[in-house]
């Protein structure tokens, strides 16, 4: 049960980064690409009727985390106190960004609003980024299960790291041009003419340091925690994940030269899920680890809230999620297409 | 030690407040947009249209800053409050995730349609995107007064071998007796906020000469709406909701009500002022024996006072409560008062050319809010000191690996940001309520046009 909880959390976790991703990396593309008025609104159109419902699966991750496994969420977000807080001011940031910019007809108006809309997504995805390496690396458990880490310390992972060292940055790194390639595709599915260009330009652009990142990350892991072999060792089908990967690596660049936009937003959405579930799967059971004692790691196990709530949960989990997939596939089928200026929205 | 306990305290107090400045309005709006555009529907009339894409608007904006501000939320459960996540997680995480799935995923969707997919879509599609609205604002609100519910009265747990709460009964958890009627008395605050903003706006229109005939509609609306919220809100909900807290909570009651001795026929003190270090209550206006009435049916009931209970049991700022409460259900009072009245000049046709009524009903929009926060101050502070009614005391729940420093960092941090954003949020409401529901009849692609002509 605790296991079937672990991967329905890491799942609802993956589709916010595959969702919100594409937003974020609107936003960080959106001052390069779209070059005027027109095109900036173009961009916001694209995202607009969906950013929101995306980034609600951030807070019903957090809430099926809360419920699943309580003592991760105590531990994790009182411990990752202040990168925690400075991510809901971005998100507070991106959020006013996209709707406020069209409410004011002036040009410095909307100057000041495409600027916070596009520093704070940049921000957040290497926020999130690093938060992962954060999860991978380990962090400093006492026995009680609790930590407090800086928001950097001497920059190296060891017993008494920060939330930014030298790996956490890298995959800070990784998850931005993970996300400026991802949103690149989106951008590039849902436009046409010059802003279409641009972003298949920025796309093929990004994928060289995407791939380079890609490899370095991974042998940064292996690095800084080998334990993420055992499970690959123990359940040799996980060798699939890294071929999944290794394969939409190839496929993005291959349907974007062919001028396939939707395969290659496709494969940047497979590369995501790939890299999660890798992530995912290389940490399994644990959920935190510690970089202090391995006894004191949370896991799963120790983690996990009663038996009869997670029995129940999913049964509501369930039939919550299938009305939210029901409204979603209405949702974006009834604003899928090219975004144009003379429809109807207020961006 | 104790210092982050306060900080923490004031940190969840403060962004919490803050956040439902948003939600109260939203959820208030949302079926009186409903109203609107079934009135659309039902008559084929294009001026509740108009009215109902004008108070999408303002929905609109309202929705953003309780979005953004109510993520925090989420997180400050684990943030701020780690060991009480750790030790009630088990139970109110049900709540909190049951909120995500079931309200936010339908707000969320059904906003985007609602706002830009009335041309699109049609006025039947339309129609039922603001009742997805309504219904998703609406279970958002259950969801978390389920939550606060169990902490005020818990039902449904038990007590597991590590020591922390765990749900062993989902119904009695949704269906907490408690949660019944604060989920009611709560909606019924949210009700009277948005109205009272309805009626604010049609009296603004009407005083200052402009869109009159929109001015008159939202104040037939605004006004006929209140008047039946404020009622309510009176009996059967608030009166329901106080008998909860006389048979669960009575030493809150008595600090609530500043009853210091225990009184048989007690008296109800309109106003006074706690001395809690003589223990009595200086300066009282009272009218006799009605206390004991409101509370258990009977003129001449024993009333427990706090000589009752140890002083320990005592809520730690009593006249922070006292005052709370007695500012709620004062405002709430003068609420039925004056849309009372109003509804009954509305129903002689005075109403449109009274000016002075029409003056105090447009200066009468703040202070829903404040009855609204009042209100949720006096179910707050009444629990304490515990954070679980019974079974955690506040000060052991707060996360103990985060500083008093770094506590008050964000505190100011938030400080700061809700500055910036109350600044935001009052030009952009301002504009809309200058520009008005005429303003937005406005042919959309020949505004369009005109603004990217500016644009170029």
């Amino acid at each position: 049960m605790e296991t079937l909880w672990f991967i329905l959390v890491a799942l609802m976790l993956t589709a916010y980064v595959v969702l919100d991703g594409f937003d974020l990396g609107a936003g960080i593309i959106s001052l390069f690409v779209a070059r005027n008025h027109d095109e900036r609104r173009l961009v916001l159109r694209a995202i607009g009727p969906v950013w929101d419902g995306n980034e609600v699966w951030l807070i019903a991750s957090a809430g099926a985390l809360f419920f699943a496994f309580p003592l991760l969420y105590a531990s994790s977000f009182s411990g990752f106190y202040l990168p925690l807080m400075i991510v809901l001011w971005l998100l507070m940031l991106r959020g006013v960004g996209v709707e406020l910019r069209s409410h004011v007809s002036d040009p410095l108006w909307w100057s000041f609003f495409d600027f916070v809309f596009s520093i704070s997504s940049l921000l957040l995805a290497i926020f999130f980024g690093a938060a992962i390496g954060n999860v991978i690396r380990g962090v400093p458990l006492n026995s009680d299960g609790y930590f407090f880490e800086a928001l950097w310390t001497n920059f190296r992972v060891g017993t008494n790291p920060g939330i930014l060292d030298w790996y956490t940055v890298l995959t800070g790194v990784l998850a931005l041009v993970t996300l400026t390639v991802h949103g690149a595709h989106y951008i590039a599915l849902k436009t046409e003419g010059n802003l279409n260009m641009r972003a298949r330009r920025v796309a093929l652009l990004s994928w060289f340091a995407l791939v380079l990142l890609t490899v370095l990350s991974l042998i940064a892991t292996l690095y800084v925690r080998p334990q993420v072999t055992d499970n690959f060792r123990l359940r040799p089908w996980g060798w699939i994940i890294p071929l999944i990967v290794l394969a939409s690596l190839v496929s993005m660049r291959f349907f974007l030269r062919k001028g396939s936009d939707l395969a290659a937003f496709l494969s940047s959405t497979t590369y995501i899920v790939g890299m999660l579930a890798g992530a995912a799967f290389a940490i399994y059971p644990y959920l935190l680890s510690a970089t202090t004692n391995p006894s004191y790691s949370l896991t799963i196990y120790n983690a996990k809230t009663g038996a009869y709530s997670l029995s129940v949960g999913l049964v509501w989990w369930a039939f919550g999620l299938a009305l939210a997939i029901g409204y979603f596939t209405f949702l974006y089928s009834s604003f899928r297409g090219k975004v144009l200026l003379d429809d109807e929205g207020s961006y | 030690m104790d210092s982050a306990l306060v900080i923490h305290r004031l940190h969840f107090a403060f962004t919490i407040t803050y956040h439902y400045l948003f939600p109260q309005l939203t959820m208030g709006l949302a079926p009186l947009i409903v109203i609107f555009k079934s009135l659309a529907l039902w008559k084929a009339d294009e001026r509740y249209n108009r009215a109902a894409r004008f108070w999408a608007k303002i929905f609109a904006i309202n929705f953003l800053f309780g979005v953004i501000t109510g993520i925090p939320m989420e997180f400050q459960f684990g943030t701020n409050w780690a060991r009480f996540s750790h030790y009630a997680g088990g139970v109110i995480a049900t709540g909190l995730a049951m909120e995500g799935v079931f309200a936010f995923f339908l707000e969320s969707s059904f906003l985007g349609l609602f706002l830009f997919g009335e041309k699109r879509f049609g006025q039947r599609v339309h129609w039922l995107a603001s009742f997805m609205l309504f219904a998703g604002s609406w279970i958002s609100g259950f969801f978390i007064i389920v939550t606060d519910a169990w902490m005020q009265h818990p039902v449904g747990y038990e007590i597991a071998a590590d020591g922390t709460a765990h749900l062993n009964s989902f119904w009695s958890l949704l269906f907490n007796e408690w949660a019944l009627w604060q989920y009611l008395h709560n909606m019924g605050g949210a009700v009277i906020t948005g109205s009272f903003a309805m009626a604010a706006t049609g009296a603004y229109y009407l005083l200052s000469r402009k869109q009159e005939e929109f001015g008159r509609l939202f104040l037939r609306v605004g006004v006929i709406v209140a008047a039946i919220a404020a009622t309510v809100q009176l009996f059967p909900t608030g009166d329901r909701h106080g008998k909860l807290v006389t048979d669960y909570q009575p030493v809150t009651l008595a600090a609530m009500e500043g009853l210091f001795q225990t009184e048989s026929g007690a008296a109800i003190v309109l106003v006074g002022q706690p001395d809690t270090a003589h223990e009595k209550l200086d300066n009282p206006i009272y009218v006799p024996k009605a206390l004991s009435f409101l509370t258990h049916r009977h003129w001449e009931a024993q009333v427990k006072g706090l000589n009752e209970f140890p002083r320990d049991q005592w809520p730690d700022n009593i006249p922070l409560l006292y005052y709370s409460y007695h500012i709620m259900v004062g405002l709430g009072t003068i609420f039925i008062l004056v849309m009372v009245t109003a509804a009954l000049m509305l129903w002689r046709k005075k109403l449109f050319n009274a000016q002075w009524m029409l003056w105090i009903i447009m200066l009468s929009f703040p202070f829903p809010y404040i009855a609204n926060t009042a209100g949720w101050i006096t179910a707050e502070v009444g629990r304490q000191p515990w954070l679980v009614y019974g079974l955690m005391k506040t000060q052991e729940g707060f996360s103990s690996n985060v500083s008093a420093g770094n506590g008050l960092f964000t505190l100011l941090g938030f400080m700061g940001m809700y500055t910036v954003l109350s600044i935001l949020f009052i030009i952009l409401i301002w504009r809309e309520i200058g520009h008005g529901p005429a303003d937005l009849s406005r042919d959309t692609s020949k505004a369009e046009a005109a603004r990217s002509v500016q644009a170029a």
